[in-house]
């Protein structure tokens, strides 16, 4: 029996995504976001999280996805990272699922579309395949560039 | 870890600050035996406790210097500076052990055998060159066949149990300096040694224990140990508290219930209070942070071969930890500096008629809700010239300015990233990084700097810090559609106008809005545009809110489409993905459970280029200047304009309708007239470059592609004077001390020490513009 491990999904555009369960702290239905401007725009904004202050990022467009369609209100995957917690915003939230190991393979290298840096793997599961993401490399935004900020100093 | 191991290395570490204190003031007290007895006691302390624990070498490094001490404590040694020295090195080999069993649970491989040897060397050398010469300290100094025997010269120490005992009678001296020896070898207390062998009755040691408690105060102070992380989750719940009970009071003020009412008006004083003492809790003396301080001197003055004395005042002043914290750094180099750059070496001191030693003089009080930290010395002073020179040299002030700023603008500057007027780089300071990152980091934390000086009489640095940082009142307002709070500290005042005012009342110079705020000019900041929100034109020429902030000693309004109410917010940071914007200092929760953004103000005015870091040490003169005039009579405020050849112009601000900009292609010709459209008219144009000068000189077109026109008005028409460049807005009494020799001059003025011309606008504008009959002629301005 192969090793398996535990991970939570959720839906972008169609495509299964998932982490493992240890890196998710809470899932949480749509909820009201403040606007951070001047932000990068995959940050989609601010929300309390029981009186912890909370960044959103935009999954779809860190991922370089199109804009979920309007009226359309995402989800909240709350997940630990070592600066404390990130919500990533997902269409759906899907199963906990476990996934044998040996059924993972790297990331395909026509797999450009959403940054391949952070799929760590992809999983064959029976009929469709799992998307692994590398949260700490989702929540690290320094390679889209710095905050647009006031030019030279 | 071994709570016993993690309890040892709290304990040590404490203890050790004590003695660097102690060392140090034993220095300049060679003799007092209850110093000694107490760096005795700390090194003992930690001797026992690591023998106990297994920590060999640290334990081997603590017994040399505790011999050391022994034969100091018996007075068989006197304290030179060596030894001192050898003993502070000694501590800080402790503490960088101490530190290693803090990382990896061993006292490292460093087993410090040179500095042992050295301990012991100062222990005979000290000795051999003391005994030949007179007895060193008081008369019971004792000879070394004495000294075996302790019991012999037993003194009662009267802040020990038994030293209690012995001055009662209660026990005998032979039967003390046995138990103390025993007490030595293993960790019992003295008490229970002593009533193990029946040499005094339990009774009796108790009694001598509580006396001693009462003589040594901080001994028996109830006190306890709580970890930092529970104070931190503990203000936090209280932030949390905050946050409920704001959501209360507003839930409660919707219902008519008188008891709700009454209940919630209890939760809110209650929690107001709670708030209060949570936060007392956190408070820390600042003398926490100052204790490092006689250390740092002393080994820094003895590097650079001077002589100073630190004195304090206000160590009991209590700041918030998290800002004890942030401070650490900037007092340390603050204090540095005042070393190597401010007190001067004790022949130049002698030369200069000073004392050979210098004064360091640290002071910390607390005003207005803000905690007030200075750093003084006697010393040279700093030299305006010098740093005039400096900081033109290095293009950090244009040569005007320059002459132009006061001496305390100039002091400023040392502030400025890249400045310093070291001669030489020490390792000390002199590198150019330092004040600027003193200034930033007490910025950063919502404080101030400010530096005054006295050629020949010494430096004050002065920074102005909060109490706190967690939890703070801010001003609440709304602009496209989003809430921001203004933390108080940075507001001054608020503005509104309404029925159309707005439109009149904000005008622009230069293309910047401004808005004259009892007669001087205050640059405006649009808060929807420079965070690029939706808004309406429409409705911001209808009305506007303008808080009129301060930052960096600068004013600036900040236009706001709503601004709703005062509220307690507590401060949180925002996540690792915002750090880099610098127009908001953290977020807030509010009473209805949304996040609002904290502006830094700041971080804002930088953005918008209100200030910036390079000149504005020049605002903030500027800003002085014309706050304090408005009340002087015969004052006027200036527009100051240069065209053709240099010359500087200036024209009063009231006749000035606005300041534009066109490009020069938008020029047109009526007849010989050179004119603009504009707003509906046909303005005539003057290029100020022709009046009185000479015109041939000056072309008919400059070929710049963007006009500066100055737009004059009277009775409903419109002149534009063109000038080169638009200098400054200054306020002055602008006394004509050279008469006019020309038509359209009222004469010439020294404005900010230069030469200006006086222009006799209306003058002007009939002579030149030949269709331009104001309706009242007459009128002279």
């Amino acid at each position: 029996m192969p090793p398996t491990q535990q991970f939570c999904t959720f839906f972008l555009d169609g495509h299964v995504f998932g982490t493992p369960v240890p890196k998710v702290q809470e899932v949480l239905q749509h909820q009201e976001m403040t606007k951070v401007p001047l932000a990068p725009e995959v940050v989609s904004g601010l929300i309390n999280l029981r009186g912890q202050i909370v960044s959103a990022i935009d999954l779809r467009r860190r991922l370089g996805l199109v804009d979920r369609p309007a009226g359309q209100l995402p989800m909240n995957v709350v997940v630990r990272t070592n600066e404390g917690a990130v919500s990533l915003l997902v269409d759906e939230i899907g199963d906990v699922i476990d996934v044998q190991e040996d059924t993972l393979e790297d990331p395909p290298e026509t797999l450009q579309g959403f940054g391949r840096e952070v799929v760590t793997g992809v999983y064959k599961l029976s009929g469709r395949l799992l998307l692994a993401l590398d949260i700490d490399r989702i929540v690290d935004l320094v390679d889209l560039g710095e905050p647009k900020r006031n030019g030279e100093f | 870890m071994d709570e016993i191991v993690k309890d040892f290395l709290i304990e040590s570490s404490e203890n050790l600050d004590r003695l660097d204190q102690e060392l140090v003031k034993l220095e300049s007290s060679p003799s007092s035996r209850e110093l000694l007895a107490s760096v005795f006691r700390t090194i003992h302390t930690i001797k026992g406790s690591c023998g106990f624990l297994g920590f060999a070498r640290l334990e081997k490094l603590t017994h040399a210097g505790e011999n050391l001490l022994s034969r100091l404590r018996d007075g068989q040694l006197v304290l030179t500076a060596e030894i001192t020295s050898g003993l502070l090195a000694m501590v800080d080999a402790v503490r960088q052990m101490l530190g290693a069993i803090k990382g990896t649970g061993a006292d490292g491989n460093e087993d410090y055998t040179q500095l042992v040897e050295h301990l012991a060397r100062l222990q005979e050398n000290s000795f051999a060159a003391a005994s030949p010469g007179p007895p060193p300290v008081k008369a019971i100094a004792p000879t070394p066949a004495l000294a075996s025997e302790p019991e012999a010269n037993l003194v009662a120490d009267p802040s020990r149990i038994g030293g209690v005992l012995l001055e009662r009678g209660q026990v005998t001296p032979s039967d003390l300096a046995q138990a103390l020896r025993q007490q030595e070898a293993g960790r019992k207390r003295i008490g229970e040694i002593l009533v193990e062998q029946g040499a005094a009755h339990p009774e009796d040691v108790l009694s001598a224990q509580k006396t001693v408690e009462a003589r040594n105060p901080e001994a028996a102070v109830e006190t306890i140990r709580v970890g930092v992380n529970l104070l931190d989750r503990l203000m936090n719940l209280v932030g949390e508290l905050v946050l409920a009970r704001n959501q209360l009071l507003q839930f409660s003020s919707m219902r008519q219930d008188a008891g709700f009412q009454a209940v919630s008006q209890r939760m809110n004083l209650i929690a107001t209070e709670l708030q209060e003492e949570v936060m007392k809790t956190r408070m820390q003396p600042i003398g926490n942070v100052w204790d490092k301080f006689p250390r740092t001197v002393r080994d820094l003055a003895l590097s650079c071969g001077k002589d100073v004395r630190l004195e304090m005042e206000g160590q009991d002043t209590e700041l918030d930890r998290t800002i004890i914290e942030a401070i650490k750094d900037p007092l340390t180099h603050l204090v540095r500096n005042a070393i190597d750059h401010g007190i001067e070496p004790p022949e130049t001191r002698k030369q200069a008629g000073k004392n050979a030693a210098g004064v360091l003089m640290l002071r910390a009080f607390h005003e207005g809700g803000q905690v007030n930290i200075e750093v003084s010395d006697d010393g040279a002073g700093l030299n305006p010239e010098r740093i005039r020179e400096k900081a033109r040299e290095r293009g950090l002030v244009s040569v005007q300015n320059a002459t132009r700023m006061s001496d305390r603008d100039i002091f400023n500057l040392i502030f400025l990233p890249g400045f310093s007027t070291a001669e030489k780089v020490t390792n000390v300071s002199g590198r150019g990084v330092g004040m600027d990152v003193v200034k930033t980091n007490v910025e950063k934390i919502g404080g101030t700097v400010d530096v005054q000086s006295t050629a020949g009489k010494g430096t004050t640095v002065k920074v102005k810090i909060p109490l706190t940082l967690a939890i703070i009142p801010a001003l609440m307002v709304t602009s496209g559609g989003e809430r921001f709070a203004i933390p108080q500290v940075s507001l001054l005042e608020l503005v509104r106008m309404e029925n159309g005012e707005a439109g009149k009342g904000i005008e622009m110079v230069h293309g910047a809005p401004v808005y004259r705020l009892r007669g001087r000019l205050l640059p405006l900041v649009y808060l929807n545009r420079e965070l690029q929100l939706p808004f309406d034109p429409s409705k911001e020429a209808a009305s506007a809110n303008i808080v009129v902030v301060q930052a960096d000693g600068r004013e600036f309004g900040l236009v706001v489409d709503e601004i709703t109410d005062t509220e307690e917010i507590v401060v949180k940071p925002l996540g690792q993905q915002l750090k880099g914007l610098t127009a908001y200092s953290g977020a807030t929760i509010m009473g209805d459970g949304r996040v609002a953004l904290i502006l830094d103000i700041l971080g804002l005015a930088e953005r918008a280029r209100v200030i910036s870091a390079r000149d504005s040490a020049l605002h903030e003169k500027e800003a002085e200047g014309t706050a304090t005039s408005e009340t002087e009579m015969g004052r006027q405020t200036l527009l100051i304009v240069q065209s053709g050849d240099e010359r500087r112009m200036a024209i009063p601000l009231s006749l000035v309708a606005r300041l534009e900009e066109f490009p020069s292609s938008s020029i047109e010709m009526t007849g010989s007239q050179e004119v603009i459209q504009y707003r509906g008219q046909i303005m005539p144009i003057v290029r100020l470059s022709r009046v009185n000068s000479d015109a041939a000189s000056e072309g008919p077109s400059l070929d710049e592609r963007r006009l500066q026109v100055v737009v004059y008005s009277e009775a409903g028409r419109s002149v534009g004077l063109v000038v080169d460049r638009i200098l400054d807005i200054v306020e002055d009494t602008a006394a004509v001390q050279t008469p006019a020799q020309s038509q359209g001059l009222l004469g010439s003025s020294v404005l900010q020490k230069r030469v200006t011309d006086l222009l006799d606008v209306p003058n002007i504008v009939r002579n030149l513009v030949p269709g331009f009959i104001g309706a009242t002629s007459e009128r002279r301005l």
